[in-house]
């Protein structure tokens, strides 16, 4: 059954083009890594999905019901989380507040404050500090749990392993796949490739705005995904 | 001991204006709206108190409770219709909208109800008068006692509701970061509006103590709030505690000031807040974000 259905979307900022006619389906249970070059249109896409970015043209379609006007908030009650770049806590709120403060009485589920700290053993004892004076890794593992906590159908997690050691990484990425083998629909922006189609079941590649590359994580190569993802073989046929 | 006493009578004084800033400390946390009707809201929640108990004759204190969710509503009705629409074209405009604001509110009141300058003090009766003598020289009024109460037990009562309810915890979040509280599921105009509406009520339980130990006319208002934004200041920009801590400040400076030469009252406290301003720190307390 497709959860999320993205039709023709443009989205801009200002009169700057950042995502063109991108559409694709994804399946309610399934994993989608979208990468790209930076400035690829990742980002921009993933916040129009969540209502943090208005589109220029297309349909954004939920469950079925056209999303594409709907405000961020209301997307969070029926169901589509977003983890943002650069995690984006709440300073001085402390871990288990950022954690409450995301929680959807609409919502139940199997996502409490008690199973995101089971989840997430990192956090246990800093359930009291303030988020600011968090390491990297700690502030991903809380900015992911706050979106947990709202029980999304949808999670869209943009580059989480951005900015962080990699054994913060790790251990950001070992207490997600608890997450991941749950069933949740996750939209994955990362980096890094060999990551990114480790954990999803289908790979997207996007560049200057645009969808180049679609594919299994089993069938498309390394090589593949490295020429969509510079724009190799277009700029290998430019030059023939 | 005249001056112990200047001190004390300081202390009661900025409870008053305690009570008078923390609404504009509120909304200048959670929004960033420095609300220049504030001191008119005052003064309009102390005519509808005079409006009730011109119907009932009853304390203005009874008459405060059917005054509070109306300025409540009004306060919600006044963020979704009015200052909603200003805060999405940037900082300036909402300034704008509220210095109209106060002068709407002022030539409504002059319209409704003349230029007379009013009082409750009568009606509060004995509260207004009573004192207790503590020595020859020192005496703590009771409506002074009692404003200064009213402005800790405000100010207890918000931080309790923003670190203690999730609504409190919503607000916070989203005076800290709008758009991702958006992201959050927290519906941003929603808390603003319930900000403006505590902050509204607020306003009118300060017009309430106004009224009570002193006179009020239709433009009261605006000296009402350079005091309280002298206070505001003075504890720091959006520091809900340090309201209290430049109310004090403030009437501490003004009771000296009067002690010296009663000419000198308002014009000490302005002193001590261009100081306060002046000042590196720019502020007694640190600014946070309504908390």
């Amino acid at each position: 059954m497709t959860l999320l259905s993205l039709q023709g979307v443009d989205a801009r900022h200002g009169l700057l083009p950042a995502v063109r006619e991108v559409s694709f389906d994804l399946a309610e249970g399934e994993t989608l890594a979208l990468v790209g070059a930076n400035g690829a249109g990742k980002t921009t896409l993933l916040r129009t999905i969540a209502g943090a970015h208005k589109p220029a043209a297309g349909r954004v379609l939920f469950d079925g019901a056209d999303i594409t006007r709907v405000r961020p908030h209301d997307r969070v009650r029926m169901g589509i989380s977003l983890v943002p770049e650069g995690r984006r806590l709440f300073p001085d709120l402390t871990v288990e507040e950022n954690l409450l403060v995301g929680i959807q009485p609409k919502r139940p589920g199997r996502w409490t404050v008690d199973s995101i700290l089971e989840a997430f053993p990192m956090l246990k004892p800093l359930r009291h500090r303030r988020a600011a004076l968090l390491s990297g890794g700690e502030q991903q593992a809380t900015a992911i749990g706050r979106a947990l906590i709202a029980n999304p159908r949808l999670l869209l997690l943009d580059e989480v392993s951005l900015g962080l050691a990699p054994v913060a990484v790790e251990a950001v990425y070992r207490s997600l796949e608890t997450v991941l083998g749950e069933g949740t629909t996750v939209v994955l922006v990362e980096q890094d490739l060999a990551r990114a189609t480790k954990v999803a079941q289908r790979v997207v590649c996007m560049l200057e705005g645009r969808l180049v590359l679609e594919g299994t994580g089993g069938e498309l190569t390394r090589e593949q995904i490295t020429e969509a993802y510079f724009g190799l073989g277009r700029r290998r046929s430019a030059s023939q | 001991m005249t001056w112990v006493n200047a001190v004390v009578q300081g202390f009661l004084l900025g409870g008053f204006y305690a009570v008078l800033a923390c609404g504009l400390a509120l909304m200048f946390g959670v929004m960033r709206i420095i609300n220049l009707a504030h001191g008119d809201l005052a003064v309009v929640g102390a005519y509808l108190i005079l409006l009730v108990l011109d119907h009932a004759h009853v304390s203005p204190f009874i008459g405060l409770i059917p005054v509070l969710p109306v300025m409540l509503i009004a306060g919600y009705v006044l963020q979704r219709t009015v200052l909603e629409r200003s805060l999405r074209s940037g900082v300036l405009v909402p300034l704008l909208t509220t210095f109209g604001l106060s002068i709407v509110a002022q030539n409504l009141l002059l319209e409704i109800y003349s230029p007379d300058v009013r009082s409750l003090g009568g009606q509060a009766g004995s509260v207004a008068t009573a004192s207790w003598q503590i020595t020859n020289q020192i005496s703590i009024s009771a409506i002074g006692a009692l404003t200064l109460g009213g402005a800790i037990a405000i100010l207890g009562g918000l931080q309790w509701f923003l670190s203690s309810t999730q609504a409190g915890r919503r607000m916070r979040a989203t005076a800290q970061d709008a758009d991702t509280a958006e992201l959050v599921g927290i519906d941003s105009r929603a808390i603003y509006a319930r900000a403006t509406a505590i902050a509204v009520a607020i306003g009118a339980v300060g017009g309430m103590f106004l009224a009570i130990r002193s006179t009020f006319d239709p433009f009261t208002g605006p000296t009402q709030l350079i005091f309280a934004f002298e206070a505001v200041v003075i504890g720091g920009l959006g520091s809900l505690w340090g309201t209290l801590l430049g109310g004090i400040v403030l009437g501490v400076a003004q009771t000296i000031g009067a002690q010296i030469d009663p000419q000198y009252s308002v014009l000490a406290g302005h002193l001590v807040f261009l100081a306060v301003l002046a000042s590196p720190r720019g502020g007694l307390l640190k600014v946070r974000a309504a908390t």
